[in-house]
């Protein structure tokens, strides 16, 4: 089982696709990027989204969440990104939430976890340090004296960064830059002295900030994990992070997808349909063929999470290789088939093809899933 | 029917006692002729060379689940594979669109692996375009006869019979005047010429056929719908390549992952070469999500949700990902992957010579790639021409 949607699952597809459509049509992320409002999405959504259980789907009950799988949050993912919604699924809940959840005492999962399930808790998780993704690559310190930390240094590309109520910080307390042991996870409040939050302009028009650390104190009942092994936390974070992202990145390339074959079937020019055209059918077949594959391996990777199989790690490097290569091809061939129309930013294959491209770097590139599954499997 | 478990375990205990373990090698050329003539007749007894046909005709009588379990069993012995054009292609066809009478006379010389299928399809002239072909049949009181010629009939000088497709009605268009009829190789009117190809072998043949007779009772389904079941046909072609696994060609002991991670060597546990590195991964994860893309197609069919048609997808994928394993493991060995026969190279080096330059043909057998993604685009995508 799996590989198919169950009839609840199917349920949930069709309510999350009304959902999306009726209250946050693509024109929506445009509004919000030409306005450049001050949130980045809409909070009011967030917190129907939460009614709905959708936040808090990767949550046990206990701590307000609704304690279903990855299967049924990349339904609703998948829906998001069919229009391109940019409300903080990634940050809040996969990458801070999870955070939390899978390295946090209890008091404090107490404390953070359901205002995140209810809407009301915005989180970031601070990580990386340079242009391309490499989770070990950490330079910001942390200094342990007596019963705190004090943390300095800085990262960019921390997602809603601007508006976390609390950012989970990667630092390293001990060896070099690159090396997987020493790094440590401390949830930092953004509100904190010596935290400085730039928001930043990004392609996509989603949030993203760079934020500074400067001798900023973090008391030691803040960490997650244990101290210089935050890897053990972070991986698992990345890989659920990853396979979910997936899901967002799957929905808008399928949509990006069927726009075009649609635009194949209606343009015409030289009297006759484009999609007439043998130059394009055999393109448009082969993205039909990569959209069917990354379907089913997507479809797998979330399995692997749900039924607690030990093989997540190569399934999500699997999957996040294989969307990253597929949202480049559809991406880049959406624009080219759509001509000069597809250059224009009045038309809206050029805003799926911007996210694509951001999300194709997010959380690692083809490049770097190849590799990581390459030793995962032992060469 | 028992439980999977308890069937799997009597195949298991089956085989273990009529496998001899020189067989236990896979699918190699040099096999035994005595011991597998032997093997093949005791899968016979039991129906296992069809495991999924009705019991009447000499098949298993398994259900989907119950010949899954068998397959793994036979594979995890590393069983030879028995079947051919009989079980594969015609026996499914038949029992599709044949009548009570075709099914009777063909159906049991298949299972008992007695009767030898080849495929006369492709002309000289009808390739991609297989609808243009132009090998005539003639009716003659309650014969048949037919003049033409067919090419690319794998396995046509040891086959015993033949399902063909001719024209019968060279006035009608060209999809309508097609019949798909049966008739014995050992005849007359019927030529075999074997075909030397890039890779050295010669299991192709070209067929002429200058007065060859065939029964009119033979035609399968309706005369001058023969384009209907040569279709039909097809997709069982297609959904046996695209459901099987790469990796292993033929004779081939290693994998062609084994010859890159050989070849290239290792650096600190890493493949030495990061570029190969790459496409080994990228190889890796194809064949793991053409497996999956198989099995959900299952399942979605299983499950009664809209399936996608995704025979010539899968046939497409599989020729890439097979074609693309072999390049991997020939940009690995280099100059031992150009050996063509003699002294100087191991056998193995001489085996991936003639795989790689097999392989070529996957994708343009059954269909090219280019037909496949036009079928794609046509009957999946609805893309008016």
């Amino acid at each position: 089982m799996g590989l198919i949607l169950s009839d609840d699952q199917l349920i949930l597809r069709d309510m999350a696709r009304s959902f999306c459509e009726e209250k946050s049509p693509v024109e929506r992320m445009r509004t919000l990027r030409d306005n450049q409002d001050e949130t980045g999405f809409t909070r009011a959504l967030w917190k129907e989204m939460a009614e709905l259980g959708w936040v808090g789907i990767p949550f046990p009950e206990d701590l307000g969440g609704s304690d279903m799988g990855y299967g049924e949050l990349g339904v609703v993912l998948a829906e998001c990104g069919r229009v391109l919604a940019p409300e903080p699924f990634l940050s809040t809940v996969l990458l801070g939430g999870n955070a939390i959840l899978l390295g946090g005492q209890e008091s404090l999962q107490k404390e953070l976890l359901p205002g995140v399930c209810s809407g009301d808790r915005l989180l970031a998780l601070a990580f990386q340090e340079h242009g391309r993704f490499s989770p070990y690559h950490v330079e910001t310190r942390a200094v342990a004296t007596g019963s705190e930390f004090r943390v300095s240094g800085e990262k960019l590309f921390v997602l809603d960064g601007h508006v976390a109520d609390q950012i989970v910080t990667v630092v390293r307390s001990s060896g070099e830059a690159g090396d997987r042991e020493g790094l440590t996870l401390l949830v930092i409040d953004s509100g904190a002295p010596g935290v400085t939050v730039q928001r930043t302009t990004m392609m996509d028009g989603r949030n993203a900030a760079r934020v500074s650390f400067n001798e900023t104190p973090v008391d030691a009942g803040r960490l997650l994990g244990e101290v210089g092994h935050g890897a053990d936390v972070l991986d698992p974070v990345f890989d659920r992070a990853t396979v979910a992202l997936c899901a967002e990145m799957f929905g808008s390339f399928e949509e990006a997808f069927e726009r075009t074959l649609e635009y194949l079937k209606t343009r015409e020019q030289f009297g006759v349909k484009i999609g007439s055209f043998q130059a394009l059918r055999h393109r448009i077949a082969h993205m039909f063929g990569e959209l069917e594959f990354a379907r089913s391996v997507l479809l797998d990777a979330q399995t692997s999470i749900d039924e607690g199989r030990d093989d997540v790690a190569e399934c999500a490097s699997a999957v996040k290789a294989r969307c990253s290569d597929v949202a480049s091809l559809i991406g880049a061939e959406a624009v080219q088939m759509h001509g000069g129309i597809g250059m224009t930013d009045e038309e809206e294959t050029g805003l799926f093809f911007k996210r694509l491209k951001a999300a194709e770097f997010t959380l690692g590139d083809a490049v770097y899933h190849r590799n990581r599954y390459a030793g995962l499997r032992g060469y | 029917m028992g439980s999977i478990e308890d069937f799997r375990s009597e195949a298991h205990d089956w085989i273990e006692a009529n496998l001899p373990s020189e067989l236990r090698v896979g699918n190699r050329k040099d096999l035994p002729k005595e011991l597998l003539g032997a093997w093949i007749q005791a899968m016979a007894s039991r129906g296992w060379v069809a495991p999924e046909w009705p019991t009447e005709y000499g098949g298993g009588g398994l259900d989907r689940s119950h010949a899954a379990a068998l397959r793994a069993e036979l594979k995890a012995f590393r069983a030879p594979v028995v079947g051919g054009f009989g079980t594969q292609m015609l026996g499914p066809t038949l029992l599709e669109l044949g009548t009570d009478a075709q099914k009777e006379e063909f159906l049991p010389g298949i299972c008992k692996h007695e009767t030898k299928w080849c495929q006369g399809y492709s002309e000289p002239g009808a390739g991609s375009d297989l609808a243009s072909l132009q090998t005539r049949a003639v009716l003659e009181g309650d014969e048949y006869v037919i003049t033409g010629q067919k090419i690319w009939t794998t396995g046509a000088d040891r086959a015993d019979w033949i399902f063909c497709l001719v024209r019968t009605d060279p006035e009608a268009p060209k999809h309508e005047g097609i019949s798909f009829i049966l008739f014995p190789m050992d005849q007359p009117g019927v030529e075999v010429s074997p075909l030397r190809l890039i890779d050295g072998s010669e299991d192709f043949s070209q067929v002429f056929f200058n007065g060859a007779r065939a029964k009119a009772s033979h035609v399968i389904g309706p005369v001058n719908g023969g384009w209907t079941v040569a279709k039909r046909l097809l997709q069982h072609e297609r959904t046996t390549d695209g459901g099987s696994e790469g990796g292993i060609t033929g004779a081939q002991k290693e994998t062609y992952a084994d010859v890159v991670k050989r070849e290239v060597g290792f650096d600190n546990g890493v493949l030495a070469d990061p570029v190969l590195r790459q496409r080994l991964a990228s190889q890796e994860q194809e064949a793991a999500a053409l497996s999956l893309t198989m099995r959900r197609a299952r399942e979605e069919a299983r499950a009664g949700q809209t399936a996608r048609d995704i025979g010539s997808l899968g046939k497409y994928r599989w020729a890439n990902m097979v074609k693309g394993e072999q390049d991997l493991a020939m940009l690995a060995l280099g100059a031992h992957g150009l050996g063509w026969e003699g002294p100087g190279f191991e056998d193995t080096q001489l085996e991936r010579t003639r795989a790689w330059l097999s392989t070529r043909s996957d994708s343009i057998w059954g269909g090219t790639n280019e037909v496949q993604l036009n079928v794609i685009a046509k009957r999946v995508l609805h893309i008016p021409e």
